[in-house]
């Protein structure tokens, strides 16, 4: 009834090109974001933003740069987690070792940084497919591990091996309260989605998604796969690159490699396995659904036993933690492959022709 | 209709998500301790009688009548010792009851993670035994306390006493020393000290890192076997320890030349092993394992025949247990001394406690008095140094109980201390922070 295009005529093809094409979806994100920059601030407490949502927004800044190169130009990668780490590593470098480095500065030079070591592991690409590619990304995984672990420059001789950066000075803006680093967070998460809905509707997304379904086809009609899978590793780098330079300045302060370990590709992968591939908002379902369910499931559980007058140990309460999460991810594969973001759009289709359904 | 049950489960959840966020009212004269503890994954079989002793030790202040009246109050939360977990169980407690009033992590990891917080929130991060070396320096770490015992001091004490049994310091020329450690800042925090008595001694340091959790080392015990090194210093956590020793047993390298630190010498590390872990030494953060001391009683008495105690009674008074009912009684000996100071009887916040914990001073006498004679020795800590005692001992597992084989060591403050100026100056450049003075500690 309120989601419907009956009566929209669009007389230019300029209006038919727009990124969201219909006016409702055009409202509903602009209050959407407007919400999330005025409303939320003045809404929740510190907990809230530190604990959750500032990792939430740097997490899915990650994901959506791992769906640009799974989802979009179907390379499997299992490197996502190192592409963070070089990308924190060099902006801490770049911080340290040149004066008056501005801080933004530094985490956009660690993005690049990222790129660029993201098309030199992604050069195995053009060989290999599926399997045998996640494999080779894996390769890059424990090269910079190792490389952050062990060869001391990097971490500028520190004697464990962890490096600690200062608060973000942006302009005069010092940010350290909780709000702001939701602010800054939110911001750059804005920009850069903004960045990849008009790359990924543009020529170059388009040769991504023709690479993605068919190679072959996409070689015969005049893709050059090295250019398109290249610059989709260095595109999706590049975001994993910044969100791991902002992993380390903004969330934590202080890292070590761990921090950007294997365990972090694997949840990348699964978000947006699970968020919906090939799809911008996937990345957010699935940065929601691996960071914010586990909090609360281990909220909730003490509350729930409590209901019933069971004192539940924070033992029993991980244990069961862990035992629903995972049946929610085998639930969720099942009722949708496609994962939540099909979901949604499903809702949406549904909501087109609500409430007089055929 | 899946999705519409979707949609009330999702507006069920958002429910329940506002309900826990709703912070309850405090009573004023509780004083509030966050307790991060992991009884789950690879680390739990020590994390859990830490966390039992812990917990122990403030439910015997309550028994005792609190601090002048002032009961202690608690909350677990499960971090699994991962870093991030541990970070969001903090910013869950830190404000609850009235604000935290100290937080102890016991992980390097979330350590490093709260030091960053530490000065905005203004809650003291009690370290006993862990964390930066460096964070002794109290000018520099503010609100860092590795009390009673940090890494280069641990380390220094081993040298020490390897040097002893050698015949003198000097016999250390030309020997070389193997450091099994766990391939974290945890692991890697004695390699600074080591290299530098190596220069010092002219011994060798053959490092050998273990993956986390530390279940496979059979390369690491081969490369023991080629290098035949004189010594084999274990810095592990954890299923690492046991499988380290049991690897040892396996290569043939003998137990005794073996020396863990202080998180590698408790009993699940050498309990599953047995005789193979006979001859196995292990340095003691001062205490070891403590049946016998009158505190251990009292907790039984008051706690455990009643059936108010944590965990199983059998393992009260264990090594990690112990460690756990340390950590715990340093806290509310800082609640102690802070009150005498703001007001005995009264709560006490976050930056009242670091004022506690800087001017803590505990005489021979205070530790008689709550039972720990013979445990531990005095400790004394200033605005600078935020140690407070170097003392360490070494103790043997003879098959069945650990025992004390060493005197008491204190770690050489010649060597030390120039190398805590050297990285907390470094920290206070990468961080810009100025260190206080001693007029600024008088505040």
């Amino acid at each position: 009834m309120f989601y419907r295009e009956n009566g929209q005529f669009k007389t230019s093809y300029k209006a038919d090109q727009q990124a969201f094409a219909i006016p409702q979806d055009r409202w509903a994100i602009v209050a959407i974001v407007a919400f999330a920059f005025i409303g939320v601030p003045l809404l929740v407490d510190e907990y809230m933003f530190r604990a959750i949502l500032v990792p939430f927004l740097i997490l899915s800044l990650a994901a959506l740069g791992v769906n640009i190169l799974v989802g979009y130009c179907g390379q499997i990668t299992l490197g996502a987690g190192a592409s963070m780490a070089v990308g924190a590593y060099a902006a801490y470098n770049f911080m340290v070792r040149i004066d008056g480095m501005p801080a933004l500065a530094a985490i956009l030079l660690g993005g690049l940084m990222a790129a660029l070591a993201g098309i030199v592991f992604g050069a195995p690409s053009l060989r290999v497919r599926g399997l045998y590619l996640a494999v080779a990304t894996l390769a890059a995984q424990f090269f910079w591990d190792w490389a952050f672990l062990r060869i001391k420059w990097f971490t500028n001789d520190s004697s464990s091996g962890s490096v600690s950066v200062p608060d973000i000075n942006l302009l005069g803006w010092t940010i350290n309260s909780p709000t702001d680093k939701y602010l800054f967070c939110l911001g750059v998460l804005v920009v850069f989605s903004v960045m990849a809905k008009n790359l990924l509707r543009g020529n170059m997304g388009r040769q991504w998604m023709a690479i993605r379904d068919m190679d072959v086809a996409a070689t015969v009609i005049g893709i050059r796969p090295m250019y398109a899978k290249l610059t989709a590793f260095a595109v999706s780098s590049f975001y994993l690159g910044v969100a791991g330079a902002l992993w380390g300045f903004v969330n934590l302060g202080s890292w070590e490699p761990a921090a950007f370990s294997i365990d972090r590709s694997l949840q990348l992968l699964f978000m947006v396995i699970i968020g919906g591939m090939g799809a911008i908002s996937g990345s957010f379902f699935g940065a929601a659904f691996i960071v914010i369910l586990p909090i609360f499931l281990n909220q909730m559980l003490p509350l729930i036993g409590g209901l019933f007058g069971l004192e539940v140990s924070i033992a029993l309460v991980s244990h069961v933690e862990f035992i629903i999460f995972g049946s929610l991810i085998v639930f969720f594969l099942i009722v949708e492959p496609h994962g939540i973001a099909r979901l949604w759009s499903t809702g949406r289709e549904k909501l087109r022709l609500w409430p007089f359904p055929h | 209709m899946k999705l519409r049950k979707l949609a009330v489960a999702a507006s069920l959840a958002a429910i329940g998500l506002s309900a826990v966020l709703t912070t309850p009212a405090y009573a004023a004269e509780e004083q509030f301790f966050p307790v991060l503890a992991y009884r789950t994954g690879a680390y739990a079989p020590n994390g859990t009688p830490w966390a039992n002793g812990f917990v122990d030790y403030l439910k015997l202040t309550n028994a005792r009548g609190g601090v002048n009246g002032v009961k202690m109050i608690w909350e677990e939360c499960e971090t699994g010792y991962a870093t991030d977990r541990g970070v969001e169980c903090y910013e869950r407690l830190k404000g609850k009851h009235g604000g935290a009033t100290a937080v102890q992590p016991l992980s390097t990891g979330i350590t490093f993670a709260l030091t960053e917080k530490a000065p905005v929130d203004k809650i003291p991060v009690i370290t006993a035994g862990y964390g930066r070396s460096e964070s002794q320096n109290g000018a520099v770490f503010g609100w860092n306390f590795p009390l009673v015992g940090t890494y280069w001091m641990g380390a220094d004490v081993l040298v020490q006493h390897i040097g002893k049994k050698e015949g003198g310091l000097d016999k250390l020329k030309g020997k070389k020393i193997a450091l099994v450690y766990h391939d974290s800042p945890y692991g890697k925090e004695p390699i600074a000290l080591l290299q530098e008595r190596a220069k010092m001694h002219g011994f060798e340091v053959q490092l050998l890192p273990v993956a986390h959790p530390g279940v496979e080392q059979k390369a690491t015990w081969l490369q023991v076997r080629q290098s035949k090194p004189d010594y084999v210093f274990l810095w592990g956590w954890g299923v690492m320890n046991s499988t380290s020793i049991k690897e040892a047993q396996a290569t043939g390298y003998p137990r005794d030349k073996m020396y863990g630190v202080w998180w590698s010498g408790a009993e699940p590390d050498v309990k599953d092993v047995g005789d193979g872990a006979k001859g196995y030494n292990a340095l003691a953060m001062q205490h070891g394992a403590e049946p016998n001391s009158k505190v251990v009683k009292e907790i039984l008495e008051k706690l455990h025949a009643k059936g108010q105690g944590t965990g199983p009674k059998e393992e009260v008074g264990q090594v990690l247990y112990m460690r756990g009912l340390i950590s715990s009684m340093l806290q509310v000996e800082a609640v102690r001394a802070a009150q005498g100071r703001f007001g005995k009887g009264k709560r006490i916040t976050g930056e009242q406690m670091r004022w506690g914990l800087e001017n803590l001073n505990l005489d021979q006498k205070a530790l008689d008095g709550m039972g720990l004679a013979g445990v531990m020795r005095p400790v004394q800590t200033s605005c600078l140094d935020h140690m407070g005692s170097a003392w360490a001992r070494v103790h043997t597992w003879d098959g069945k109980k650990w025992n004390f084989t060493s005197d008491w060591y204190q770690g050489d403050e010649k060597v030390l201390r120039p190398m805590v100026m050297l990285a907390s100056a470094k920290y206070a450049e990468e961080k810009k922070i100025k260190p206080r003075t001693p007029e600024d500690c008088k505040k």
